[in-house]
């Protein structure tokens, strides 16, 4: 079950990337980097089975940087909003030369 | 039975993100991610982490996510269903590099070796039957990780603070 699990993870981190690249909307990306940090924690879950309770441990640390960067991002996505009216990566080309 | 259960879990993981990212709803998406991370809880409990399972449900689907919904409604971006996906030569980098970063991952992963001696799986589970589920997370956190762990609230305070003033009005 551990080999399968990491493969899982492996899996919803494909998942996650190829949202990242195929979508535009900027709190879509957000979803997608969650699904990557979940499919990291997977492999962390997984592997504390063969390494030690460690694994477990870093979960947690994992899920504390995930609900920090959820609330910087939502309140970078708010004021992006307040500025240009949409969170579509297409029109957000401010920095683009 | 225990196989099954993975595979019907392991399933609606996969199926929850591929909803994520193919949905044009935000909502509908978010919803599809709250369905993946629920089914990630049940494959914690059977790997053995059952308080890591329980901080999932109640700490990932519960507050980020609904965190992540509240910030959908307040744009309001759950009326217009303009489609959001990318086109063309995206699509190929989109597919080309999933397919190499899941490829990499899965036989890094996967080495040979690297998954071979399960016996801490049963000294987590000896420690489990010991502390409870809780405890047996708990110790190493507070005694080997307490710097880490206090760190960790700096981080958060950082981010109270970098949230409120970033969504201040005027600063």
């Amino acid at each position: 079950m551990v080999t399968e699990s990491l493969i899982l993870s492996a899996v919803l981190f494909s998942i996650g990337v190829a949202g990242a690249v195929f979508r535009r909307n900027a709190i879509i990306l957000f979803l997608c980097v969650e699904l990557m940090l979940n499919a990291v924690n997977l492999a962390f879950v997984a592997f504390s089975r063969t390494v030690g309770i460690e694994g477990q441990v870093f979960v947690f640390f994992v899920m504390t940087v995930a609900a920090a960067e959820a609330a910087v991002g939502l309140a970078i996505v708010i004021s992006i909003f307040r500025l240009a009216g949409t969170v579509d990566m297409k029109d957000l080309n401010l920095l683009r030369w | 039975m225990s196989q099954l259960l993975w595979w019907v879990l392991a399933s609606l993981a996969i199926g929850g993100g591929i909803g994520t990212i193919t949905r044009r709803n935000p909502i509908a998406s978010l919803l599809f991610l709250v369905l993946s991370f629920a089914a990630l809880a049940g494959i914690y409990v059977m790997l053995g982490a059952h308080f890591i399972a329980a901080v999932q449900v109640i700490v990932y689907a519960g507050a980020i996510l609904v965190l992540f919904l509240f910030v959908i409604m307040l744009l309001n971006l759950g009326g217009d269903y303009r489609s959001d996906l990318r086109s063309g030569a995206w699509v190929v980098a989109g597919f080309v590099s999933a397919g190499l970063i899941g490829w990499a991952l899965a036989t890094a992963l996967t080495a040979a070796g690297a998954v071979a001696d399960t016996s801490a799986g049963a000294r987590i589970d000896a420690s489990v039957t010991e502390l409870n589920a809780v405890g047996a997370i708990a110790r190493p956190l507070f005694r080997d990780f307490l710097v880490p762990f206090e760190l960790t609230s700096i981080l958060l305070l950082v981010a109270i603070v970098g949230a409120v003033i970033l969504a201040k009005r005027k600063v």
